[in-house]
């Protein structure tokens, strides 16, 4: 059984890029734990010798020719939904 | 009765001049009005819609070519991108994102005469059963206000039995167009996985996302199909397959073997749908389809395998919304890193936030191969077991939910609840196959669907089949 913690939670909102407040994270404790407890089960199966499938249809490496496609997608139609822009420029917030 | 003829009746309506594109648009769009309180669409393509119904009537009168679909107004889930209105997922990071081009899809109907008319409400990124996920609103059950239309196409699919459109497209990546098609008494159609372009949809779980038609009949869905299908450059996972035509004709039933899982007799399905099931077999059995039992040992863990790699693949594909190219971004943060996650933290609804943490968790140094690795390897062994019941029968059979539609609210606070009612169709995504959601039970209280299989790239056949025994069940 895994048992998770409002840390657990904490860390896991920072790796993906979220913030949850402390009662989101009480919450989050017992959905998340009820979904992995449940997805666990898979491990009680032997599969050490199976190999994984990650694409079902059995495609692998498709390609195209190395060549200019034009998309017909205007810049200015792109750039219309950038939040801050700048001389046609993506504008970025500081780092730190 | 339904307020549209069949598909191919509508177009040679519209080629003959009994009829014109603009007033069946017209039509759809009053519809979609009267019927507003049913919160099945989220935006409405009126001017766009109108100019291109015109466009098509001007064609007709001097004699040019207009398409196999000319004149026929749709519905598309609100995940494709669409010129003439917002393209958001239901989701508040997407509100007020305009498309700078359009989804493949819609492109190829587009070039063939359709016009889309509006987009559907659906789960916020496609994530739920319900459409209670959405950040905006819940679509209620054409057949019931109460009820859910099921999910995530839940818009979709009740603005086909609304009669606001003769289709609508959907997506399903574990049972989204399926299970909405099943609440709500349509023909939902899951192709083969690569058979239909996703270039331009918004991507959930990539490895098992597929597009395709929710309408009133499995021919109608044959015809749409066969309009969206095929490679495509820019989606680089769509298959090639010898023959495109899917339209039904005529097709002997005798002979043909159908499979039963023998393993979902135990696990929990309602009363009436068992009944409705049962009676389909025996419906078959008169027709002269075989029916034997198939066995699947490992089924009862797809849904676990399912529950890993869909929020894996969904933490993947939703770390793109950003607040830096597009979509909502909060104008309080003042460092790079306070934008991602202040973004992030007020655009996404709580479902979003579960799947990307999920998501994160299972794909983390340390737990990476308990969790991810063990489930594509289970994928390998559920592939092999399905591989074996299709040498033994041409098609399986289940229901396509272990139950009717729920009430509204009943188990939105229980998400693994809720995950639960894809435990019968997230198979069928996971290993790749065509899978059909048809309705029963029509003219009873509520709808029950059910679901056929087939083996990947089989879709012709399945179509086949499933309209040689629709009107039947």
């Amino acid at each position: 059984m895994t048992k998770l913690t409002t840390d657990d939670i904490f860390k896991l909102a920072k790796l993906s890029n979220i913030l949850v407040t402390e009662l989101e994270a009480k919450e989050l404790v017992g959905e998340i734990e009820v979904v992995l407890n449940y997805v666990g089960q898979l491990q009680k199966l032997d599969l050490a010798n199976t190999e994984p499938t990650y694409q079902v249809t059995g495609l692998s490496n498709v390609m195209r020719p190395d060549e200019e496609v034009d998309y017909k997608i205007s810049t200015e139609d792109l750039l219309k939904n950038v939040p801050e822009t700048e001389n046609n420029y993506i504008k970025v917030r500081r780092v730190l | 009765m339904s307020q549209w003829q069949d598909i191919d009746l509508i177009v040679s309506g519209v080629t003959s001049g009994q009829t014109t594109a603009l007033s069946l648009v017209e039509k759809s769009l009053k519809t979609i009005e009267d019927k507003s309180d049913y919160d099945a669409i989220i935006s409405v393509i009126k001017d766009r819609a109108i100019e291109r119904a015109k466009l098509i009537d001007a064609k007709i009168v001097s004699g040019e070519k207009v398409g196999r679909l000319a004149g026929v107004p749709f519905i598309a889930k609100d995940n494709m991108l669409t010129f003439g209105s917002e393209t958001t997922a239901a989701s508040n990071i997407l509100k007020g994102f305009v498309a700078p081009y359009q989804a493949t899809v819609i492109e190829k109907l587009e070039a063939e005469g359709a016009i889309c008319v509006a987009k559907a409400n659906l789960d916020a990124f496609a994530h739920g059963s319900s459409t209670e996920n959405s950040d905006f609103m819940t679509t209620k059950n054409p057949h019931n206000k109460k009820l859910v239309p099921g999910g995530s196409s839940g818009g979709s699919a009740a603005a086909v039995i609304l009669d606001m459109a003769p289709f609508a497209l959907g997506s399903d990546t574990g049972g989204s167009i399926r299970l909405p098609a099943s609440f709500c008494g349509a023909v939902g159609f899951k192709p083969t996985y690569g058979l239909v372009s996703r270039n331009g949809v918004i991507a959930m779980a990539s490895s098992t996302d597929v597009i395709g038609p929710i309408t009133k009949n499995v021919r109608d869905a044959a015809i749409v199909l066969e309009v969206i299908a095929g490679q495509d450059p820019l989606d680089s996972t769509t298959i090639g397959l010898d023959s495109y035509n899917f339209t039904p004709n005529s097709y002997k039933l005798k002979g043909k073997t159908i499979g039963v899982i023998k393993e979902f007799k135990n696990s929990d399905i309602s009363k009436s749908v068992q009944q409705k099931f049962d009676h389909t077999i025996e419906i078959l059995k008169s027709l002269g389809v075989k029916v034997i039992e198939v066995s699947f040992p490992l089924i009862e863990y797809s849904l676990a395998c399912y529950y890993i790699i869909a929020p894996a693949e969904i933490s993947s594909n939703l770390s793109r919304y950003d607040g830096i190219k597009y979509g909502f971004a909060d104008s309080n943060a003042t460092t790079l890193s306070e934008l991602y996650n202040q973004t992030r933290s007020l655009g996404f609804g709580m479902e979003a936030k579960r799947r990307i943490m999920l998501g994160t968790y299972v794909l983390s140094s340390g737990y990476y191969d308990a969790y991810y690795n063990q489930a594509q390897k289970l994928r390998t062994k559920l592939i092999e077991e399905y591989d074996q019941a299709f040498r033994k029968c041409d098609f399986i059979i289940t229901p396509t939910s272990p139950d009717v539609a729920f009430e509204i609210g009943k188990n939105v606070d229980d998400n693994m609840k809720m995950y639960l009612t894809d435990v019968l169709t997230v198979g069928a995504s996971l290993v790749g196959i065509p899978a059909i959601s048809i309705p029963a039970n029509v003219g009873n209280d509520l709808p029950i669907g059910i679901q056929i299989m087939a083996g990947q790239k089989h879709d012709a056949d399945l179509i086949n089949f499933a309209s040689a025994i629709g009107g039947s069940i």
